[in-house]
């Protein structure tokens, strides 16, 4: 989706209608960042928007990327606020093998996820629960937060669907390498063994991980 | 720089920009180590420590582990022409410096080439204008670029400033142009 590298329009600040259903979207799709939404978007600063080809836009505060979208469709996260909020995302990983693929824009195929370096969500596991922040003095507790996330091995709780936003993480490595949307649900995925998953995303050295949005 | 309410602060290689555990996948690995080794000398000896670089390589079969370095050679090879490519491309770009007279005895200075130096215009238009206490603005050029162009005779002074603030430019590609309305002017009364 960006293999080369982008020209975005200039920055542009967002009405506050506009701001405030993206807030609702982003927690809608990740309810984990709950915890974390106002570290995510400050009240006091506005989030603006880059206009990038093929009708994307890039969502930025004060020159941090924070997500993109295409046309009206799902949020996705920029991998920096990935890298910043690991746990808030749902993940799968991908064995050593095809991470140098995954880098280079190839397609993410069914192999490079259920080979032995790899993890796809087994909903019989326990996750590791983020203990969530004690709530600041004189504010409620927030809306409660979903009992998912990822078990000691890496495997996510809840199985994901086509069309679901997913975050890579790789064999060996602590940070995530690339972000997409899934066109093959994760059980048929296991089922199958075979055939593409994520086709297009956001991966570590793309157009959209060097644009300079400072 | 600690902001518990940043989330998770992960250090970027300063050569290719990734999560250091991810430089081996660029063409740049020799940079790559020199400097997380003196910038992070810390997380340059887990990355790079001889446990790490085995267990990176015993999950690949021995034939993947062939075609990943010929995949690596041929990257840090691509990488280098286009580094060479690049410094070829600043050592011929020229930054113009060019004084207007729009009326009589009323300049302007328009300043074309920044963006080959990987400078962004407006920023540079603005820092001009507070440095000069002037007018100073982005404006298309009829052959499709931009230039900045900054009010009054500010020539010498502009070739200053980018000397001092911009190292990048080296001296050689700013050129002073002199843009005389009155010339031609001149020549047809004379
Ligand atoms: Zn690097």
């Amino acid at each position: 989706m960006f293999k080369k590298d982008l020209t975005a329009s200039p920055k542009q600040k967002l009405k506050s209608s506009i701001q405030r259903s993206l807030r609702q979207s982003l927690l809608t799709t990740y309810p984990l960042l709950t915890p974390h939404i106002d570290d995510v978007l400050p009240k006091k600063s506005s989030l603006e928007q880059m206009k990038l080809p093929d009708r994307v836009s890039l969502y930025v505060i004060e020159g941090q990327p924070l997500f993109y979208q295409e046309g009206g469709g799902v949020i996705v996260p920029h991998l920096k606020l990935v890298h910043r909020f690991p746990h808030a995302f749902p993940t799968i990983r991908i064995d050593r093998g095809a991470i140098r693929f995954v880098l280079s824009g190839a397609t993410l195929m069914a192999p490079g996820l259920t080979s032995k370096g790899g993890r796809l969500p087994d909903p019989n596991t326990k996750p590791v629960l983020q203990p969530r922040p004690a709530p600041k003095e004189g504010e409620e507790e927030g809306p409660s937060i979903p009992d998912e996330g990822a078990d000691e091995e890496g495997h996510w709780s809840r199985e994901l669907e086509k069309g679901e936003p997913v975050v890579v993480m790789a064999e060996g490595k602590e940070t995530a390498c690339a972000v997409g949307i899934l066109v093959m649900g994760t059980k048929e995925c296991k089922e199958k063994g075979k055939g593409p998953v994520i086709e297009e995303g956001h991966y570590l050295g793309d157009g959209l991980w060097r644009l300079i949005t400072e | 720089m600690a902001d518990p309410a940043f989330g998770r602060q992960v250090a970027y290689c300063g050569v290719c920009t990734l999560p250091p555990e991810y430089c081996e996948y660029g063409g740049t690995v020799k940079k790559c180590q020199e400097w997380l080794q003196k910038s992070h000398p810390d997380m340059y000896a887990r990355i790079w420590s001889p446990e790490a670089l085995e267990a990176a390589t015993a999950s690949l079969s021995v034939e993947a582990q062939e075609r990943a370095a010929k995949d690596a050679k041929k990257k840090a090879a691509k990488a280098e022409a286009a580094e060479q490519k690049q410094a070829d491309k600043l050592a011929n770009s020229v930054v113009t410096i060019k004084r207007i007279e729009r009326n009589k005895r009323k300049f302007v200075t328009a300043v074309s080439g920044l963006e080959a130096f990987g400078l962004d215009l407006k920023k540079v238009a603005k820092d001009f204008g507070k440095k000069f206490a002037t007018g100073s603005s982005v404006t298309k050029v009829p052959s499709g670029g931009e230039e900045i162009v900054v009010q009054g005779d500010v020539s010498d002074e502009i070739e200053e400033f980018l000397l001092e603030k911009y190292k990048d430019i080296p001296e050689d590609n700013i050129e002073l142009v002199d843009d005389k309305k009155s010339k031609k002017a001149a020549a047809a009364a004379g």
